[in-house]
C-alpha cells in the first residue's frame, strides 16, 4: 500500500517537471492522426479510409449544430440516460442494502441476480419493447438494467465489507439499529456506490446508444445510425463524438457528486 | 476536567470469574479461553500480557459484551454484564475512529448518541479533551487526515469523553514507531492518572506492561489462562526515569521468566497455532454476515 | 537458551487431516443450514412469478412475453413449432458463430493490447505519443462505432469482429498500462543496480508486475466483448446468438429470444469463468507474495 502511495507520487512529481514535454506530444500526436485521417480519406485508403474526412465532418457540423433536431437528440438521449440511471439507483440501493444486510434476504435474491447479470443489458431490448407499451418506457427498462446490477453488486460489496469494529464501538457508545444504519453502514457504504454510480453511468450511455441504434426513431444514437442509412457519413461521426462529450459530461457530472459525497476520501 | 457520568474512582470494579470460550464447531472446535479469572480493582490500572494468539483480543471482546462467554460470569459493580454497553468503551487495535466523520464528530459521537445534553456543551468539552492530547487545531479534520500516533490519541479521548466505567485498550499502540509510542505512552498515563477510571490495557510489550500497570495479568498460551497477577508497586505519577530503578528491572526479570517459558510453549506447537489463529480470524467474519 | 525443535512430523499431518475434515464438516453445516433452500427458493419464486405473470393469469402486458413453459417446451421439443432447440443443428450454429466471434476478436484483442500497454508503461516517449489519442477516443462508448464500423469494412463479418474487437482492445491495453503503472519504482531500481539489460528489466519486472492487471483487464475485456457482439449483431449480424434474438423479435417468435437470451448468458458467465479459473491458477504466487 505505502508502495503504491509512494509510486503514484513519484509518478506525480515526475509528470509535474515534464508536464509541457508530454503535453505537447500529446498535441503532436492527435494533429499528426489527424492529418493522417485527413490523408486517407483524400487517397482512399482501404477500411481506415472509408472514415469520413475531418474536413468533411466539420463541413457538416457547421450546418447541423444549428438544426433543432441535432439538439432534440440530446435532449432525448440525456433524457433517457437519466431516468434510466435515477431509477436504477432507486430501486437498486434499498436491494443492495437489504441483501447486504440480511443473510436471509442475500440468499434468496443473489442466486436470481447471478442469472440474470450476464445476460447482455442489450440482448432485454426486443423482449423489452415487447413489454412496455411506449418506445420511450422500453428504452428507459433497458438503460435501467444497464445500471441496474452494477449499483446492486457494488453496494452488496460495499456493506460486506464493513469493518465489524465500526458497528461494535457504536454499539458502545450507544448507537441504536437506525443510529447504526444511517451514521455507520450508509455513510461506510458510499465509497462503493459511489464507485457503482461511475461504472454505472458508463454502462447506460452504452446502452442507449445501442438501443436507440437498435429500436428507437430519436436519440443521439438514432441520430447516428440513420446517418449511416441515409448514406450522410459525415454526420455518423460527429454522432459519435456528440455521444462521447454526453457521456463524458454525464461521468463528470457523477464524480463531482460523488467527491462532494465523501470528502473523507480526499486525503489533504 | 468536569467529566461527570458513570465513571468516578469508587466505581468501575469488574470481576471475571473463571470465563471460557472456544471457537469453531465439531471437529473444528478449539478451547481458546479456559478457566481465566482476575479482577479489575477500581480506579487502578491492570495491564494484560502473554504470548501473541494467546487469546488477548478475545478476552477484550467478552469483557466489552461483543461475543458471548460459554461458561463462568463478568461482572461490573455487582451487575452481570450483558452485551456491549457504554459503561465498558474498547480503544481497538489500529485504529477504528470512524472514516466519515471529522475528528470533532468522532468524539463527540457518544454523547450524541446517549443524548440528553445540547451539542455546545458536548463541542466544548470535547474540544478541551482534544487540546489536552494536543488535537485542538484538528477539530475538523478527516482520520486519514491525522498520523498514526494523532489517531491514537483521539481514539482515547473518544472514549474517555464518555466517562465509561471501564475503558479496555486492545494493543492501541501496536504499529506506532518507538518515539510515538512513548509520547502515547506519556499521554496515556497522564489522563489515566488524572481521570482514575478503571483501565484494562492488553499489550505483548513487557516494558509498556510494567511501565504503564497497578497490576500485571500474565497470561499463558492456548487455551489461555491466567498465569501470575504480580502487582506492581511503583509510584505515581511514573516517570521515564523509572525505567531504569532497580524495582522496575526486578518486576521486569520476573515478568520475563514467566513469559519466555509461555511463547516457547507457543512456538513448539507451531501448526496448532495456525489453525487456531485461523478459527478466530474466520468467527469474525462469520459474525459479520 | 534452549531453542524447542521444530514442529514435530505428526503435527503437520494432523493439520491436513483437520483441514479435510474442516471442509467435510462445513459442507455438512451448509446443507442443514437453510442457506441451500433459500438460493433453489429464489430461482423458483423467480420462475413462479413469470409463470404465474405471463401463463397461468396472462397480467396485461405480460401477456405478450413468453412464459417458461412455452420457452422450456420450445428449446427441449424435438420437432419445435419456431425452428430452435437443442435438438436443431441451426441453434449450435448461432452460438459457434458467436464464440468465434468472441474469440478471435478477445484473441486479436489480447495479442495487440497487452504488448502495447506494456510498451506504454515502459517507454514514456511512447506513452506520451500514444495515449492521448487513446484517451480522445475512449469516452465514445463502443456502441456507437456500430455505424462506422460496418462502413469501413466491407464484409458484415469483419465489422461485428472489428465492433468486439474494440472494446476489448481498449480494455486490456488501459488494465495493462495500469498495471506497470502499479510495480513499484523500487524493482526497476533493484533490476538497474544489479545491471540488468532493458530486454531482462521488461521481461523480468515488467510483465511479471503488470500480470495482475493484465488478468483484470482481460476479465473485462471478456465480459464487454460480449456486450458489443450482442449490439453488433443485432445491427448487421446474419447469424450469432444477437441476431437470433433481433431476428426472432422480428419474425414474432417470442420464446427463442428467451432461449438466446439464457444461452448468451450462459456462455457469457463461463467465458468469464474461464479466465478467472486460469488467472487464479497463475495468480497463486501473487496472493502469497502480497500478503504479509
Amino acid at each position: 500500500m505505502s508502495g503504491r502511495n509512494k509510486n503514484s507520487n513519484s509518478l506525480g512529481k515526475l509528470g509535474k517537471s515534464i508536464f509541457n514535454i508530454s503535453f505537447y506530444r500529446g498535441v503532436v500526436a492527435i494533429i499528426a492522426s489527424l492529418i493522417f485521417w485527413e490523408f486517407a480519406a483524400r487517397v482512399h485508403l482501404p477500411v481506415i479510409g472509408m472514415i469520413p474526412a475531418p474536413s468533411a465532418v466539420a463541413g457538416s457540423l457547421s450546418s447541423l449544430i444549428f438544426t433543432g433536431y441535432y439538439w432534440e437528440s440530446w435532449y432525448v438521449s440525456f433524457e433517457r440516460v437519466f431516468s434510466g440511471f435515477v431509477m436504477a439507483q432507486i430501486i437498486g440501493i434499498p436491494v443492495g442494502l437489504l441483501m447486504g444486510m440480511s443473510r436471509k434476504f442475500r440468499d434468496l435474491g443473489f442466486p436470481i441476480l447471478e442469472v440474470l447479470r450476464p445476460i447482455p443489458p442489450l440482448a432485454w431490448v426486443p423482449a423489452s419493447v415487447i413489454f412496455w407499451p411506449t418506445p420511450q418506457m422500453s428504452m428507459v427498462f433497458v438503460t435501467f438494467l444497464g445500471a441496474f446490477f452494477t449499483t446492486v453488486l457494488n453496494i452488496l460489496g460495499g456493506v460486506s465489507n464493513i469493518d465489524i469494529r465500526y458497528i461494535r464501538s457504536a454499539r458502545s457508545f450507544g448507537a441504536s439499529n437506525k443510529d447504526i444504519f444511517w451514521r455507520i453502514v450508509l455513510p461506510a457504504t458510499l465509497p462503493s456506490l459511489c464507485t457503482g454510480m461511475t461504472v454505472g453511468m458508463g454502462i447506460t450511455w452504452e446502452v442507449v446508444v445501442a438501443a436507440e441504434m437498435i429500436a428507437s426513431r430519436s436519440g443521439l444514437g438514432f441520430l447516428t445510425w440513420r446517418s449511416y442509412v441515409a448514406g450522410d457519413y459525415p454526420v455518423i461521426v460527429i454522432g459519435m463524438i456528440s455521444i462521447g462529450i454526453a457521456g463524458y459530461i454525464s461521468s463528470s457530472i457523477i464524480r463531482l457528486l460523488s467527491g462532494r459525497a465523501t470528502p473523507w476520501l480526499k486525503i489533504i | 476536567m468536569e467529566t461527570k457520568g458513570n465513571g468516578n474512582a469508587a466505581s468501575g470494579r469488574m470481576v471475571i470469574d473463571s470465563i471460557s470460550k472456544s471457537y469453531g464447531m465439531g471437529p473444528l472446535r478449539q478451547k481458546v479461553i479456559q478457566d481465566c479469572s482476575f479482577t479489575l480493582e477500581p480506579g487502578k490500572l491492570t495491564v494484560l500480557i502473554g504470548p501473541s494468539g494467546c487469546g488477548k483480543t478475545t478476552i477484550i471482546n467478552l469483557l466489552a459484551g461483543y461475543e458471548e462467554i460459554e461458561t463462568g460470569s463478568i461482572s461490573i459493580d455487582g451487575k452481570p454484564v450483558k452485551g456491549p454497553g457504554g459503561d465498558r468503551l474498547v480503544v481497538f487495535q489500529e485504529t477504528a475512529l470512524f472514516p466519515w466523520m471529522t475528528l470533532m464528530q468522532n468524539v463527540t459521537f457518544g454523547p450524541r448518541m446517549r443524548g440528553g445534553r445540547n451539542s455546545r456543551e458536548i463541542e466544548g468539552d470535547a474540544l478541551s479533551l482534544l487540546q489536552k492530547v494536543g488535537l485542538g487545531d484538528f477539530r475538523d479534520k478527516y482520520p486519514t487526515q491525522l498520523s498514526g500516533g494523532m489517531q491514537r490519541r483521539a481514539e482515547l479521548v473518544r472514549a474517555l469523553i464518555n466517562s465509561p466505567r471501564v475503558m479496555m485498550m486492545d494493543e492501541p499502540f501496536r504499529g506506532l514507531d518507538a518515539m510515538t509510542r512513548e509520547l502515547m505512552q506519556e499521554y496515556y498515563i497522564r489522563l489515566f492518572e488524572e481521570h482514575r477510571i478503571t483501565n484494562l490495557f492488553v499489550t505483548s510489550e513487557i516494558e509498556e506492561a510494567i511501565f504503564l500497570a497497578d497490576r500485571l495479568v500474565i497470561m499463558s498460551y492456548r487455551p489461555a489462562q491466567v498465569r501470575t497477577v504480580m502487582e506492581i508497586n511503583l509510584p505515581r505519577p511514573r516517570e521515564f526515569s523509572m525505567l531504569t530503578s532497580k524495582e522496575y528491572l526486578q518486576y521486569k526479570k520476573d515478568a520475563l521468566e514467566i513469559l519466555h517459558e509461555e511463547a516457547m510453549k507457543a512456538f513448539s506447537t507451531g501448526t496448532a497455532t495456525c489453525v487456531a489463529d485461523f478459527l478466530e480470524a474466520y468467527s469474525e467474519i462469520e459474525e459479520k454476515k | 537458551m534452549q531453542i524447542p525443535s521444530a514442529k514435530p512430523k505428526g503435527d503437520a499431518v494432523l493439520a491436513e487431516i483437520t483441514n479435510f475434515e474442516a471442509m467435510a464438516f462445513r459442507l455438512k453445516q451448509w446443507i442443514k443450514s437453510p442457506r441451500p433452500y433459500l438460493m433453489v427458493a429464489g430461482l423458483l419464486l423467480f420462475l413462479a412469478v413469470w409463470y404465474m405473470t405471463t401463463e397461468l393469469f396472462k397480467l396485461p402486458r405480460f401477456e405478450k412475453l413468453p412464459g417458461p413453459v412455452a420457452v422450456i417446451r420450445e428449446w427441449l421439443s424435438e420437432d419445435p413449432s419456431y425452428g430452435i432447440s437443442i435438438y436443431v443443428s441451426e441453434y449450435y450454429l448461432h452460438i459457434i458463430k458467436s464464440m468465434m466471434r468472441v474469440f478471435e476478436a478477445f484473441g486479436l484483442a489480447t495479442l495487440l493490447g497487452v504488448p502495447l500497454g506494456l510498451f506504454m508503461g515502459w517507454k514514456k516517449v511512447f506513452r506520451d505519443y500514444t495515449f492521448p489519442i487513446d484517451e480522445t477516443l475512449r469516452p465514445i462508448p463502443m456502441l456507437a462505432w456500430v455505424p462506422l464500423a460496418i462502413l469501413m469494412w466491407p464484409a458484415r463479418e469483419a465489422a461485428i469482429v472489428y465492433l468486439t474487437f474494440l472494446a476489448a482492445f481498449f480494455a486490456t491495453t488501459l488494465n495493462t498500462l495500469l498495471g506497470v503503472e502499479s510495480i513499484d519504482e523500487v524493482y526497476f531500481r533493484a533490476a538497474r543496480c544489479l545491471g540488468s539489460k532493458p530486454r531482462h528489466i521488461f521481461f523480468r519486472v515488467v510483465v511479471p508486475g503488470a500480470l495482475p492487471y493484465i488478468f483484470t483487464g482481460l476479465q473485462i475485456s471478456m465480459g464487454v466483448a460480449w456486450f458489443s457482439l450482442v449490439a453488433g449483431e443485432m445491427l448487421a449480424g446474419e447469424y450469432g446468438l444477437g441476431y437470433l434474438i433481433w431476428n426472432s423479435f422480428v419474425m414474432v417468435q417470442y420464446p427463442i429470444i428467451v432461449i438466446a437470451m439464457v444461452t448468451l448468458g450462459f456462455i457469457g458467465w463461463a467465458s468469464s469463468a474461464a479466465i478467472r479459473f486460469v488467472g487464479a491458477l497463475l495468480m497463486k504466487w501473487k496472493v502469497r507474495e502480497v500478503s504479509p
